[in-house]
């Protein structure tokens, strides 16, 4: 091993210029990796926490997966009908057995609150601002989300002693121009009005929870839309939220309501999240397969160059699996070598990154970069480097363990 | 036992579209302490057959005992084993390897075989090269070196792992008379203590210094 070892780095020794090229291209990739994924990694996860913080994991919602049959379809099930321009109802149909709902729930491992959930429009002076309303039971609306955490200024307590009372999202309240203890008045779709006081501001850090979502109590909801007594949504809150989907689809199966998960909900997010992340690795990817191709190409000139050495070696006696492992090792030091600066780039960038200073308002609003400064990157770059540089060698090396010395040395005569 | 024996070694080259033979029917058996000159014109096969001698070659019929192990029975890493522990070649050209010392170079089979301590190799390689007259430089590369003084040094590596049998094809062949003389001079007096030496030479004079001569024409032994 100390001799296919000396070998391999004599081999390097040789090449300086194109070793450091190799090396800087796979330093590239995986400190570039780690970069990106400390910027992207660390948005999402961040995104992620502050919905399952601020959001519900799972909605029952007043909706079914498949809209109710047209009569005329039922009427004619295998006609020809077809129906253009259908006008839906646009009235809360609600949660009919909401009760035996919430009931069942009691029994359940889930933590579940009922709500009603409206369209107002709030106006305050001049100024006029479409927003949802949720009617809330504070008591239970705290088992469900962490609103009460979130509540900045008032309390979520004030629901109660405050007649009319109403909690808006930071980003409204700003629209709106409104503090707390200002009086507004709140429009429904259905046209009741109702004279409601600020008692309280909240911050989730989700930009579409902030700019549009308010509470009262879930009385003064169904007064807005003239629903005495009707919800029609059902929060939850499960203990473990990687399984909301299956658990989702259980509640749904076992109530027919639509129940969403918060993944569903924010299907749309998680998507371009899936799709930058695809870009990423496919960008990344791009970069080590340069990089490999550097180390095959060195590897190729080095054997080609050698090719007396690889003679003579094997009449000494080394054996195919020797002369593979002189190359094979030249490519690893590179893959490795480079991983470790690439370990240095990764984390001066991401020390950089986390230097920078600003505010932004996309899908959460933040002064600066929200950095995943998690060793998991590191690993997945190394792998994937080490990888590729393993197979960029492999391939050349193949073919050196199987030079045949006497055509060689034949030729070197 | 002789070191070496082979019957009917025959080696016929069957890429092109005509068979064209290298070597047949060599009938050869080689006592421990012997020293070989192998003759013969230019095509005739040397190479071909010392290449088939140092298993760096498969015959393609006949038969090839090296130590009383029948080559034939051997795995290709088991060739390559006993080329490690029995075999030392020197070419016409020297293959040494440029990156490394002169002494790193003589180490490098014992360092493969790995019996001895690296301190252990370090004198070893020293003394071979201070007893085939390269008393100092042994941190030098090769490409400081004489052509003369090379081929010393690819000997001193052919004999680092004190192999039975030393095979050179032409050694003398990039070298001036006077440096062909020395390297004569060295197998002489290795011979002389009981290393065999096998080795292909087209130059007469040299090959009168030898104990026997083997000459091939077109492949065959002849007289
Ligand atoms: N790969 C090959 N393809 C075709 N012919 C070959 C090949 N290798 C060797 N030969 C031929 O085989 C014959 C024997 O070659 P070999 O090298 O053994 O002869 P030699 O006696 O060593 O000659 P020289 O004194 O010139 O070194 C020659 O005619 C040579 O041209
Ligand atoms: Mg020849």
């Amino acid at each position: 091993m100390g001799l296919v070892l000396e070998l391999a780095l004599g081999h390097l020794g040789q090449r300086k210029r194109q070793t450091l090229v190799s090396v800087a291209g796979v330093a590239l990739g995986v400190g570039f990796f780690i970069g990106m994924m400390a910027l992207m990694g660390g948005f999402q996860k961040y995104f992620i926490t502050q919905v399952i913080d601020s959001w519900p994991h799972i909605i029952i919602k007043d909706e079914f997966r498949e809209p109710a049959l047209q009569p005329v379809f039922r009427v004619y099930p295998q006609g020809a009908v077809q129906l253009v321009s259908l006008k839906p109802r646009d009235e809360l149909k609600g949660i009919r057995n909401a009760r035996e709902i919430l009931a069942a729930l009691e029994d359940s491992p889930y933590a579940s609150a009922p709500t009603l959930r409206t369209q107002v429009f709030y106006r305050y002076g001049s100024r006029e601002v479409a927003a949802t309303l949720v009617g809330i039971d504070p008591k239970r609306e705290m088992q469900v989300t962490q609103l009460a955490r979130d509540i900045n200024q008032g309390s979520l307590d004030a629901l109660y002693s405050t007649a009319n009372g109403v909690i808006l999202g930071e980003g409204l309240a700003k629209k709106l121009g409104v503090g707390l203890g200002d009086m507004l008045s709140v429009t429904s779709p259905v046209g009741a009005v109702l004279k409601m006081k600020v008692v309280g501001i909240f911050n989730t850090g989700v930009t579409a929870l902030d700019n549009f979502e308010s509470y009262s109590l879930i009385k003064k909801a169904q007064v807005l839309a003239a629903r005495a007594n009707v919800i029609n949504q059902v929060r939850l809150r499960i203990p473990d939220v990687s399984v909301a989907r299956q658990v989702a689809q259980e509640l749904e199966n076992r109530f027919g309501y639509k129940a969403e998960s918060w993944e569903e909900s924010y299907s749309n997010v998680l998507g371009l999240f899936k799709v930058q992340n695809g870009v990423m690795y496919s960008a990344v990817g791009a970069i080590l397969v340069v990089a490999a191709f550097g180390i095959f190409n060195i590897i190729s000139t080095v054997i080609n160059e050698k090719r007396r050495d690889i003679a003579i070696l094997k009449s000494i006696g080394l054996s195919e699996g020797d002369i593979k492992g002189v190359f094979m090792i030249q490519g690893l030091i590179l893959g490795l070598v480079g991983t470790l600066l690439g370990w240095a780039l990764g984390y001066g960038l991401t020390e950089m990154l986390a230097s920078i200073r600003f505010n932004m308002e996309g899908f959460v609003r933040t002064q600066g970069f929200i950095l995943d400064r998690g060793l998991k990157p590191y690993g997945v770059a190394a792998l994937f480097a080490m990888l590729s540089a393993t197979f960029a060698a492999w391939l050349p090396a193949r073919k050196a363990a199987r030079l045949n010395p006497v055509d060689i040395i034949r030729g070197a005569a | 036992m002789p070191v070496l024996q082979t019957r009917g070694l025959t080696r016929i080259l069957r890429d092109g579209p005509q068979p064209v033979p290298l070597v047949q029917d060599i009938d050869l058996q080689v006592e421990a302490g012997e020293f070989v000159a192998i003759t013969g014109p230019s095509g005739s096969g040397k190479s071909s057959l010392l290449y088939l001698l140092g298993l760096l070659d498969t015959p393609t019929a006949g038969e090839l005992w090296i130590d009383g192990q029948d080559a034939a029975r051997l795995s290709a890493t088991e060739l390559a084993r006993l080329r490690l522990t029995r075999l030392g070649f020197v070419f016409q050209f020297h293959f040494l390897l440029p990156e490394f010392t002169l002494l790193q170079n003589v180490m490098i089979p014992m360092q493969k075989l790995g019996r001895l301590e690296t301190q252990e190799m370090r004198e070893r390689a020293a003394a071979l090269l201070v007893e085939l007259g390269l008393e100092t430089g042994h941190d030098k590369r090769p490409d400081q070196l004489s052509g003369g003084q090379r081929q010393r040094v690819a000997i001193a590596r052919a004999l680092a792992n004190d192999p039975l049998i030393l095979l050179a094809d032409e050694p003398t062949g990039n070298l001036d008379s006077r440096n062909g003389q020395i390297v004569f001079d060295i197998f002489r007096r290795l011979a002389a203590r009981g290393q065999t030496v096998i080795t292909v030479t087209h130059d007469p004079h040299l090959a009168a210094q030898t104990s026997r001569q083997i000459h091939l024409v077109d492949g065959r032994i002849s007289g």
